[in-house]
C-alpha cells in the first residue's frame, strides 16, 4: 500500500461469486497492484459436524459443500465410505451414478456458462442455460424429490431404484442437447466482443497450476490432460466412451471453450449410461453397510434389527483410513476419512476444488485491469459454500 | 512405486510403509519432512509433482495428540501417497512445505486455524477461514461442538 494506490473492496457480496467472498483490491488507477481474497464468511464447521454424526447421517451434509454440484460431493463421499468398507457396488447402481454425475456436471456448467457470460455483459445466454438447467432439476426432482440438495446416492448403492420415467427423461434431454450447446457458441465463441475480454486473460500454465495444486477445467485449459474420470477410474468410468477437451493458452476463454466441450461429452456419458442400463440389483443388500429392503422389515426380525441398529447406532467401518477423489465440475473433489473403528468418523477432510482453484485468483489478476477480475473469478467458477466448508 | 531409495536415504526416521485398501501411507519424522517431500518431489520414478490435499487430525486423548497428513498425487505416473508425521500435544510444530509445493500456502493456513498446528517457515501464517480475534482451534477435539460462547 503506498500514496499512489487506492485499496478496493470486491465483494463481500458481487454477481461473480457463488457465495460470499471479499477480495481486497489495491487498485493503481484501473490497474490491480496486488489483491487479498478474504474467505471464512460462510464457515458451517461441516468437518466438525461430520465427527459427531453416523456415516449415513454425513451424505446430507455432502450436499451442502457445494449446491451446485452436489450430486458429485455425494458420488465422491459415499465412495470413500465404500472403499473403507470394502463394499462392491452392483453395476447397476454405478451406471445410474454415471448418468447423475454427468447430468449435474452439465446442470453445474450451465449455471456457470449463463452466470460468467452474465458478468461480462452477454445477457441471453444466461437465459438460455437456465433453461435447460431447469430441465435437469426437473429431473433430479422427480427422482429424489428436491432439486439442489438430492441426497439421492447411499452408501452401498442408490437410495430407491429408479423408474422408466428417468430414462426417459434423461434421452429426451440429450436428444436435444447437442443444439442447444450449439446456440450458445453461436453467441459466444466467435463473439469479437467475448473473445476481448477473455482472450490472454487470467493465464495460469500447466506448471504454475501443477504447483498451486488447481485441478479441473483450468488445469486441462492449460494443457493437461488430467481427468480423474481416466486417470483412476472408479465407479465404471472405464465402461464409457469419452473424450477429455483441453485447451492450450490456459486463459479465461480456453477455460470456457473446455467446459463447454465437457458438456457435450457429458451429455454422450449420460446417454450411453441410460441407453447401456444394467438390470439387477441396485443396492449391495447383502452388506451390513445398506438398510434391509422395506418389505423385509415386514417378514423379518432379523431385518428389523439390522434396520433399528443402522438408524440408532450406525455402521462401524474397520479403524484405518482413506482418501477417494473424482472429478467434480471444479476438479478434484476428494473426501479422507479416518476411522477408529467407531460408528462416527474420527476425522472427515474434504478437499475441496474450489478452495484450491480460488488460490491462483492472486497470481492471475496482479497487473490486470479491474474489469479482468470479474471475468477471472467467473472463469474460476468457485462455490464459496465449498471454499469455507 | 518403489520406495527403496528413500529408505537408504533416510534411515529409521522413514517409518515402514502401510498399506490399507490399496493405499500406502509413510509416516515420518518431523525432522526430515522438507528433505523427504523435496526427494518425492524430484526424483524421477517417484515425481510427485502435485499436493493435492494436507490437513490436521487430532486423535484426543491418544498420544501423540497430532497428526498433519498429506495427500501427494503424481501426474506424469498417475499415483498416490500419503505421507503423515505425528506431533506431541505440547510441540505442534512442523517445518513449512510451501517451498516445495506452493499450494501448500493455504492449507498451512487452514490447518494452523483450525488445529494450532504452527507451520515454521510459512510466508504468512494466520487465520483463513475464522476472525483474527477468534479464540481456540475448532477442529480440535476438546472443543465444543456448540461453540464455546454458549454455557
Amino acid at each position: 500500500m503506498s500514496a499512489e494506490t487506492l485499496s478496493l473492496n470486491l465483494g463481500p457480496q458481487h454477481p461473480s461469486t457463488h457465495g460470499v467472498l471479499r477480495v481486497i483490491l489495491e487498485l493503481d488507477g484501473e490497474t490491480v497492484v496486488d489483491a487479498r481474497p478474504d474467505i471464512g464468511f460462510l464457515h458451517r464447521g461441516i468437518e466438525k459436524l461430520a465427527e459427531s454424526r453416523t456415516y449415513h447421517q454425513v451424505i446430507v451434509l455432502t450436499d451442502r459443500l457445494d449446491y451446485l454440484a452436489a450430486l458429485s460431493n455425494n458420488l465422491a463421499y459415499v465412495l470413500a465410505v465404500e472403499k473403507l468398507m470394502d463394499i462392491e457396488v452392483p453395476r447397476r447402481a454405478r451406471y445410474v451414478r454415471v448418468a447423475l454425475a454427468e447430468l449435474q456436471r452439465i446442470a453445474s456448467h450451465l449455471f456457470w456458462l449463463g452466470t460468467h457470460a452474465h458478468d461480462l455483459g452477454a445477457m441471453t445466454p444466461l437465459f438460455y442455460a437456465l433453461r435447460e438447467r431447469e430441465a435437469l432439476m426437473d429431473i433430479f426432482e422427480t427422482l429424489s424429490g428436491s432439486r439442489l440438495t438430492p441426497s439421492f446416492l447411499r452408501v452401498g448403492g442408490l437410495a430407491a431404484d429408479i423408474d422408466g420415467r428417468f430414462v426417459g427423461s434423461v434421452r429426451a434431454f440429450t436428444d436435444t442437447f447437442q443444439k442447444r450447446v450449439d446456440e450458445y457458441e453461436t453467441l459466444l465463441t466467435d463473439n469479437p466482443i467475448w473473445k476481448r475480454r477473455t482472450k490472454g486473460v487470467g493465464v495460469l500454465d500447466a506448471g504454475q497450476c501443477i504447483r498451486l495444486g488447481i485441478s479441473g477445467p483450468m488445469l486441462r485449459s492449460a494443457g493437461v490432460p488430467l481427468d480423474l474420470r481416466r486417470a483412476q477410474p472408479y465407479s465404471g468410468y472405464d465402461e464409457f466412451h469419452f473424450e477429455i477437451p483441453t485447451g492450450t493458452a490456459g486463459d479465461v476463454y480456453d477455460r470456457y471453450l473446455v467446459r463447454i466441450r465437457e458438456m457435450r461429452e457429458s451429455a454422450r456419458i449420460a446417454r450411453q449410461a441410460v441407453d447401456g442400463l444394467p438390470e439387477g440389483p441396485w443396492t449391495a443388500s447383502g452388506s451390513p453397510a445398506v438398510f434391509p429392503a422395506k418389505d423385509e422389515l415386514k417378514h423379518s426380525i432379523a431385518g428389523l434389527i439390522r434396520h433399528f441398529g443402522l438408524v440408532m447406532e450406525g455402521m462401524k467401518p474397520p479403524a484405518g483410513e482413506v482418501y477417494h477423489a473424482v472429478e467434480s465440475p471444479r476438479g478434484e473433489l476428494g473426501f479422507y476419512i479416518v476411522s477408529d473403528g467407531g460408528p462416527r468418523p474420527l476425522r472427515l477432510k474434504v478437499r475441496p476444488p474450489s478452495f484450491v482453484n480460488l488460490q491462483g485468483l492472486v497470481k492471475m489478476i496482479r497487473g490486470r485491469l479491474l474489469a479482468d477480475v470479474v471475468a477471472v473469478i467467473g472463469a474460476v467458477d468457485i462455490v464459496l459454500a465449498e471454499v469455507d466448508r | 512405486m518403489n520406495l527403496d531409495a528413500l529408505r537408504a536415504r533416510f534411515g529409521t526416521a522413514l517409518g515402514e510403509p502401510a498399506t490399507f485398501r490399496g493405499e500406502t501411507t509413510l509416516t515420518v519424522d518431523r525432522n526430515i519432512l522438507v528433505a523427504l517431500c523435496e526427494c518425492l518431489r524430484d526424483d524421477e520414478a517417484l515425481a510427485f509433482d502435485f499436493l493435492a490435499d494436507l490437513c490436521g487430525v487430532d486423535r484426543h486423548p491418544a498420544a501423540p495428540r497430532f497428526e498433519v497428513v498429506y495427500h501427494l498425487y503424481s501426474v506424469r505416473h498417475g499415483h498416490r501417497l500419503r505421507v503423515k508425521v505425528a506431533l506431541e500435544e505440547e510441540d505442534p510444530v512442523i517445518d513449512s512445505v510451501t517451498g516445495v509445493w506452493e499450494t501448500a500456502d493455504w492449507h498451512e493456513r487452514e490447518c494452523f486455524d483450525l488445529f494450532g498446528i504452527r507451520f515454521r517457515n510459512h510466508p504468512d501464517l494466520r487465520r483463513i477461514l475464522l476472525p483474527d480475534d477468534f479464540e481456540g482451534h475448532p477442529l480440535r477435539k476438546d472443543f465444543p461442538l456448540e461453540g464455546t460462547d454458549r454455557t
